[in-house]
């Protein structure tokens, strides 16, 4: 018990002093997410050519996602055209909703590419703890900037992010 | 169970931050993130909700995951802490410790881990092993794993370890084998063809000992799955069938001539899904089958203790308060026949009926029975009719609809009429079956580019005002993105035929939002109610206190 204490008092020190220099920039991690065709892709092949991607986690269920990736939908294209931005939407969904994802994704005419992550997988090695989380990549492939929740203007902030890192 | 390595791992951990905080420049040292979460609450006790007083007035639940990358290596860990455990979670939760750590090399075509991972085959029915925060839930497994990516679109795992139980391990050995193939990426030929294929099949078993005086149990017991999804154009047709030996185990015991008798029959599951999707249109239907599935590695478990499986409920997930956490569905492993469908439509934008901006409307049906069980002469078992419908567990028609008025207006309107089986459903004696009507309307309102209003308008209505009768709910929300959030919520029991307990639920609830960093304090009384996730659910105690939440991410 008291090894765990000392060990504890020694990471804690060792975090915040990493806390110091978290806010650099990561590179993506790897796990495995399916398509919706049941094909299995490593993150590390995200690609977007050099172009910024946005990676948000989201589930059918989860009220708030669908408003945010709605919202975006109605500004993708302008978005795309602006900065060449890709947006990733990983469901987090369960062996429950996984069948309804690709129909809930062709009912709301979204164009975005959709994995599923339905052991939490890919989740867990993004630090994920609730969802909405929404991830910015820049054209290295690097996490430069998340954030936690949606509340609507939130996207107007996301596509500052994303044009800061779009080269323009 | 403690060994050296549950010391030294963390202790390496240090001396890889320390190094990798003075050498990140370069890259070369490897990269530590995390995520962090707190919650606590303080507990006034308020006999009239039946809230009762908790002697520690404070209570927390706390967790730390760190992930250390280098290259093609991974090492993590998480401290958890309950402190002591917040009302409503299993109080075997009690201390605190390092309960998960692992280390993962990643070789072209195996990744290799040891220590703690999570995993699942095929849906999850023969082996699925998950956390659920919010449940309480955590089955890790702690032993080693191996992946194996050969030729194009093959894909094996294979796994042995004992499972996490609260502060330790269970006594039964899992081990499993699963393996898929995605036939369009491994035969060139067809790579191209309008119909997709992916087959897959599974083995697991766990071995427990038998140390019953009275009765030959079997030690190991073994499972196993096939399953098949086929795409052609917008359809897409799953299924999964699961069989297991018999087991007999705490879970699945019945009642027979005023005794309870130990079950050796096998089990049996069997999930099927067929959706059709087009631009604007989705439909989606499915049935289930479960036959005693309860599968777990140490057979005197109880809870969400020790599962090998997950079975999904075959129901729709509401997440409105009152839709959610009265009368929600929780799968039944001992015996079900589910059946489910759901159609969407996209009304489109710039038409008659759909306006500017389209309208879009969901229907959905969800219908649950019992199995029809004739107990056999032995009493040692029971036989049933495949296709014979029992009694009625689960029933839930609703309807949603969502429209954009305006950039600054929208409105979710929902209706749901509810049987629920609360007997079957809560294991629970003389409640019988509740009809609720359920109608919500939620409306969002966008003062100014990053101001929001939302409000959000609930009522339940019973038949004959049974259980607790009759409730409405409403709540307000203000959002300022992307910082700021207050919620002020009611919810009120005013059609409860014990007049003594039409009570008002009030609360508040403040949250700052930082970038991946999430605050919200909360005060007021929380209404006793049920909290699912997957239809697995827990029991949500009355409360009324203060809560702090803290979730951040780095």
């Amino acid at each position: 018990m008291k090894n765990t204490f000392i060990v504890f008092i020694l990471i804690f020190t060792g975090t915040c002093a990493f806390g110091q220099v978290a806010k650099q920039k990561w590179d993506l991690p790897s796990a495995v997410v399916k398509t919706l065709d049941g094909k299995s892709i490593d993150t590390k092949d995200f690609e977007n050519d050099g172009k910024p991607i946005i990676i948000s986690f989201w589930a059918t269920w989860c009220k708030p996602c669908v408003l945010e990736l709605n919202t975006i939908m109605d500004e993708y294209e302008d978005w795309q055209d602006e900065t060449g931005v890709k947006l990733i939407a990983i469901s987090i969904d369960d062996a429950r909703n996984t069948a309804k994802v690709a129909p809930f994704i062709n009912g709301k005419g979204w164009e975005y590419d959709v994995y599923l992550d339905p052991n939490g997988d890919f989740k867990r090695v993004m630090n994920v703890n609730t969802v909405p989380h929404t991830f910015v990549l820049n054209g290295d492939k690097q996490v430069v900037w998340s954030h936690n929740a949606y509340a609507p203007g939130d996207e107007e902030h996301l596509y500052e992010i994303v044009k800061e890192n779009s080269g323009k | 169970m403690k060994f050296p390595l549950r010391h030294l791992l963390p202790l390496a951990f240090v001396f890889l931050l320390i190094n990798s905080t003075t050498a990140q420049e370069s890259g070369k040292w490897g990269e530590i993130h995390g995520n962090v979460q707190f919650d606590a609450q303080y507990y006034n006790p308020d006999s009239a909700i039946g809230a009762p007083p908790v002697p520690e007035k404070l209570l927390m639940n706390g967790f730390t995951n760190l992930i250390y990358t280098k290259g093609k290596f991974q090492v993590g860990m998480r401290y958890e802490n309950y402190l002591n455990v917040l009302q409503g979670f299993d109080a075997r939760y009690k201390g605190q410790g390092i309960t998960y750590r692992y280390a993962t090399f990643d070789a072209d075509f195996l990744t290799i881990t040891v220590g703690n991972f999570y995993e699942q085959f095929g849906s999850g029915m023969i082996f699925r092993s998950y956390e659920e925060r919010g449940l309480g839930l955590d089955n890790a497994m702690d032993g080693a794993r191996v992946k194996a990516h050969v030729l194009g679109g093959v894909y094996m795992t294979a796994l042995i370890g004992r499972q996490r139980s609260f502060f330790d391990y269970g006594e039964g050995i899992v081990r499993g084998f699963d393996g898929e193939i995605n036939l369009n990426e491994t035969f060139k030929g067809i790579s191209e063809s309008k119909l997709k294929a992916t087959i897959g099949g599974s083995f697991v078993s766990k071995y427990q000992k038998d140390e019953d005086p009275d009765f030959d149990l079997p030690e190991n017991v073994g499972a196993w799955a096939a399953r098949a999804t086929l795409l052609y154009k917008g359809f897409n047709l799953s299924a999964e069938y699961v069989s297991k030996i018999n087991d007999p185990q705490a879970t699945n015991a019945f009642l027979h001539e005023g005794l309870l008798r130990k079950n050796y029959n096998p089990g049996s599951g069997v999930l099927a899904t067929l959706a059709y999707s087009t631009k604007g249109l989705g439909i989606v239907v499915g049935a289930k089958r479960i036959d005693n599935m309860d599968f777990r590695s140490d057979r005197n478990a109880t809870g969400f203790n020790l599962n090998v499986n997950y079975l999904p409920a075959l129901t729709k997930q509401h997440t409105y308060q009152l839709a959610a956490s009265l009368y929600p569905y929780a799968t039944q492993p001992n015996g079900e026949w589910a059946f489910q469908g759901e159609i969407s439509y996209q009304i489109p934008k710039k038409s008659k009926i759909g306006g500017k901006y389209g309208i879009g409307l969901v229907f959905n049906y969800a219908e649950v029975h019992g199995l029809v069980n004739t107990v056999d002469e032995a009493g040692s078992g029971y036989t049933n009719d495949f296709f014979e419908l029992g009694d009625l567990y689960f029933r839930d028609i609703n309807f949603e609809v969502s429209k954009k008025f305006s950039k600054k207006t929208k409105l979710i309107v929902k209706y749901l009429n509810v049987a629920y089986n609360k007997d079957v459903v809560q294991g629970l004696v003389g409640y019988g079956t509740i009809n609720a009507n359920i109608a919500i309307a939620d409306v969002t309102y966008k003062v100014a580019s990053r101001h929001s209003l939302r409000l959000e308008v609930q009522g339940l209505w019973t038949k004959d005002q049974k259980d607790e009768g009759d409730w409405i709910m409403a709540l307000l929300e203000y959002q300022w993105a992307p910082h700021m959030f207050v919620a002020v919520m009611n919810q009120f029991n005013y059609g409860n035929k014990n007049v003594d307990k039409r009570l008002h639920y009030p609360s508040i609830t403040v949250g700052y939002i930082h970038n991946a960093t999430r605050i919200t304090l909360g005060y007021g009384r929380q209404r006793a109610g049920i909290f699912c996730v997957g239809g697995i659910c827990r029991n949500v105690p009355a409360s009324n206190g203060v809560s702090l939440s803290i979730t951040t991410s780095f």
